[in-house]
């Protein structure tokens, strides 16, 4: 009897665990498949010629658009590269007036959203923006030597800019984990300071700079918000002039899917590229030794820190102040907006939870089976964020809306009823779509924690007893803690700044900030676009603050 | 450690699911797409509930992302009435079979044959006039005359436009087309890009400043974004120019709207469009935005009448919609950005 139930309790065990695994091991693919319904919907805009505005594009804008994009990626490319690494050294491994208070608050900036930070940088910089204005009235000068800030330089300095806290999150964190002690290493092996930064910190920290990286261009390239404020035309306008002027969605689709091949041939090369090498960690980190600065390199650090955190949050969010102040005076309706936020805050936090736990398994399940049809899914699932917002938009709806017609054709037929939309129009729309975006975003700094966990770690605790659950918990998690953390705030920030999907997908009177802004912003009226921009950042502030600070030691 | 319980896992999740799940059509009421922002709809919309009694739903987003839902909504879509900011898009959801006829004495008596679909699909509601306005420091209105003298060598880097990329200037430049032919289009067009000062700009609110700044002389503007801009600062040395009065008319386009062809409430949605047309909405749809009025039997608000009557294009609006695509090409061609 007794025995029979042991039997019986380890079959189930062994059961339950087997199905657990293959359950676990599909994740990957259940969200390649859900990237791929919206894909497909793009792709299979080929089958409807589209040649007639082909042939106009090649002939008028697209050589020019081509031009415009490829400087604009290099640009912030090279920008957000230089700037993020830059201050997740400065910020990890130094030690410098501020330095506290600055490794947190240069991640401020990710809450504005890009296309605020490009109409206030255009509002004061521009010619009737008050600098000009002022140097005018004092100099008595046309002032056609003050550099154009509608320029390609203006676009490329406001995105790198907003985009940089990407690089500098996932840098940072890898800096923080390994930087100083991988310096000692390499100084300990004769290089000095720099060359032991360029030689063996650098490569080391390669897959999260790179993760960041991807993640900027991938922003950059689907970006249409900052863009259209500096009216500089690059592929995704061209996209959205095809689709909104022309009213040919397949043309616009046709475009799209050229977009997605050429980010979906980075990624893998970006990743072909890194898995020739392995990474590991050397030492659990402990509190390492700050290299302290001296004289005025102290302040020559500060003063850049400074200068940034001037430039990508001050500013915007000083002018935003004001233009809130000033929309304010009429009577607000403050319960429809505390409804806002509340709306903003439980979509961006049901987004990142859920975005979190699919990445968290699929980046698992890649670990354990690392052949390569898992690889190639993991790769598709994370091309969501770099189709303009509107294009997956759509295609997540067309699906969708297919589904919802097939079921109710279905219920009307055998029972009769009428049941009208049954996924659109609910959450659950909202959260498949957001989910579908954002995985790339959750994915680079979940997978870069995994890398650390090397498998001598995984022989080591199963030595000890440890093995499944009790592993992943006590020896997995401490690890992971804080690249978790880092997908859930960017995810976090991301859905509630994100506009397009949120427009289409809500259900009704589920208005968000960011709707709120989109409204705004659509008829013009930036001035009452401040007061949810504001409310929007303070908002997004909040995992930045519940987060960061717990990953700062 | 509970056992797993296969009965109670599902009740959770359709529970869970209850939860999400999109609420039933109410039986009286109107669910409205609109790409006319809320601020702009609502008003008139809480006047309506008022008198009949009909709930009115409504979601707004970007013209296309309505039109492209419509579409993959099909026979399923909640959405009784599209609003729309212009007249193209509405020509745009005829054309796709998105909107049904309306028939109503109502509508035809009220709206001008000019600003309503001529197979009565859809239905101007205001109007949006595209006018000129010059910085009265640095331009004598006897210089003004119509767009097409914008393209007037005289203007050489005095003109400020937005960018191509706004329908406003896409249904202009169309019934420009219309007007004139392609060809002569085309010259007007690549003349006001010889005569720009400055790259085209984000928006009419932009462009107005720049002229007040003394950056450029004179803009192609929608008259409202001119009235928001003095109604902050009245000193602004801006005003109004009427152009082609003594031809063609200013050039006007619409919001307006349409019933659409799957909509569940039908009747109740014909209803609301006769209301927003009639003498107690018309007030409130045109001056919440200092547009005016579609019908022309309803005052215009003091503040915008105070800028004068004008003679209107009369060429129905049909044209913005049908010249769109080949509006936007001849910019590109003229380097219209």
């Amino acid at each position: 009897m007794e025995n029979k139930t042991l039997f019986g309790r380890e079959f189930f065990r062994i059961i339950l665990s087997h199905r657990l695994m293959t359950i676990w091991r599909v994740v990957p693919f259940i969200a390649a498949a859900l990237v791929l319904a919206p894909v497909g919907v793009v792709f299979s805009s080929f089958l409807a010629p589209a040649s007639d505005i082909w042939q106009h594009l090649v002939e008028t804008t697209l050589p020019q658009l081509l031009i415009n994009t490829l400087w604009l990626a290099l640009g912030v490319f090279v920008g957000t590269a230089l700037l993020g690494v830059s201050l997740a050294w400065f910020t990890a491994v130094y030690e410098f007036p501020g330095r506290r208070f600055f490794s947190w608050a240069l991640l401020l900036p990710m809450a504005i959203p890009a296309y605020v930070t490009a109409f206030v940088a255009l509002g004061l910089f521009d010619f009737t923006g008050p600098i000009q204005t002022t140097l005018r009235a004092w100099l008595d000068n046309d002032l056609s030597w003050f550099p154009d800030i509608r320029s390609r330089l203006g676009v490329i300095i406001v995105m790198t800019l907003a985009f940089y806290p990407y690089v500098y999150l996932l840098a940072r964190n890898a800096f923080v984990s390994q930087g100083k002690r991988s310096l000692e290493v390499a100084q300990s092996l004769g290089l000095n300071r720099r060359q032991g930064f360029f030689k063996v910190v650098l490569p080391m920290a390669r897959p999260w700079i790179a993760g960041g990286i991807m993640l900027v261009l991938m922003e950059t390239l689907a970006d249409f918000g900052t863009v259209a404020v500096f009216n500089y035309n690059t592929f995704t306008t061209a996209i959205y002039k095809v689709w909104f002027s022309m009213f040919s969605l397949h043309a616009a689709s046709q475009l799209a899917s050229l977009l997605i091949i050429i980010v979906f041939v980075v990624i893998v090369l970006e990743q072909q590229f890194r898995s020739r090498m392995r990474y590991a960690e050397n030492k659990r980190t402990e509190r390492v030794q700050r290299i302290r600065l001296i004289g005025w390199h102290n302040w020559l650090v500060t003063g850049f820190v400074m200068c940034v955190l001037f430039l990508a949050f001050l500013l915007p969010v000083t002018q935003l102040c004001i233009w809130a102040m000033q929309s304010f005076t009429q009577d607000y309706d403050v319960a429809r907006y505390l409804e806002f936020l509340w709306h903003s805050l439980s979509l961006s936090g049901l987004a990142a939870l859920l975005v979190c736990l699919v990445v968290i398994t699929m980046v698992y399940a890649s670990r354990r089976y690392p052949d390569s049809a898992t690889r190639y899914a993991v790769r598709t699932a994370i091309i969501g964020y770099a189709l303009p917002g509107t294009v997956l938009a759509i295609g997540v709806y067309v699906p969708l809306a297919w589904l919802d017609g097939q079921i109710s054709e279905l219920v009307q037929r055998w029972l009769q009823i009428e049941t009208g939309q049954l996924i659109q129009g609910t959450l659950i729309t909202m959260l498949i779509a957001y989910l579908i975006r954002f995985m790339a975003v959750s994915h680079y700094p979940i997978d870069g924690a995994m890398q650390r966990i090397t498998h001598s770690i995984d022989e080591a605790a199963m030595s000890l007893g440890l093995h499944g659950w009790a592993m992943i918990r006590k020896v997995h998690a401490p690890i992971l803690k804080s690249g978790i953390f880092t997908a859930a705030t960017l995810v976090f920030v991301d859905v509630m700044k994100e506009m397009p999907i949120t427009l289409m997908t809500r259900p009704f009177g589920w208005d968000t900030l960011a709707i709120r802004i989109f409204e705004m912003t659509s008829e013009g009226q930036w001035e009452q676009a401040a007061l949810p921009a504001v409310t929007l950042v303070v908002a997004g502030l909040i995992p930045i603050f519940l987060f960061m600070r717990q990953t700062e030691k | 450690m509970p056992r797993f319980n296969t009965c109670r896992f599902f009740v959770a999740v359709s529970f869970l699911f209850s939860l999400f799940i999109a609420h039933p059509v109410h039986a009286e009421e109107v669910v409205v797409y609109s790409a006319r922002i809320e601020q702009l709809i609502k008003p008139m919309f809480d006047a309506f509930t008022k008198e009949t009694g009909i709930k009115v739903k409504y979601t707004t987003d970007n013209e296309g992302a309505l039109l492209a839902r419509l579409e993959a909504e099909g026979k399923n879509t909640p959405a009784d009435m599209l609003i729309t900011a212009d007249a193209g898009n509405l020509w745009a959801a005829a054309q796709a079979g998105l909107l049904k006829p309306v028939k109503s004495e109502v509508l035809e008596n009220n709206i001008p044959a000019h600003l309503r679909d001529p197979k009565n699909e859809w239905f101007g509601l205001s109007i949006r006039a595209r006018t000129l306005i010059y910085n009265t420091k640095k331009v004598k209105p006897s210089e003004l005359s119509t767009y097409e003298d914008l393209a007037d060598p005289k203007w050489h880097k005095r003109l400020c436009l937005r960018t191509s990329k706004k329908v406003y200037n896409q249904s202009l430049v169309a019934m420009l087309i219309a007007e004139h032919g392609e060809a002569e289009a085309e010259r007007i067009v690549r003349g006001w890009v010889a005569n720009l000062a400055t790259d085209p700009l984000s928006d009419d609110t932009r462009a107005l400043e720049f002229v007040a700044a003394g950056k450029c002389d004179v803009t192609l503007v929608n008259t409202y974004y001119f009235g928001r801009l003095m109604q902050k600062d009245p000193n602004l040395p801006l005003a109004v120019f009427w152009p082609n009065q003594n031809n063609s008319g200013v050039h006007v386009n619409i919001s307006g709207a349409g019933i659409t062809h799957h909509g569940r409430n039908g009747l109740a949605a014909v209803k609301l469009l006769e209301f927003l047309s009639s003498d107690k909405a018309q007030n409130l749809f045109a001056d919440v935005n200092m547009e005016y009025p579609a019908n022309p039997r309803i005052k215009v608000d003091p503040f915008v009448a105070a800028w004068g009557s004008f003679k209107q294009n009369l060429m129905n609006l049909v044209k913005a919609g049908e010249l769109q695509a080949t509006a936007v090409k001849l910019m590109d061609r003229a380097g219209y950005q």
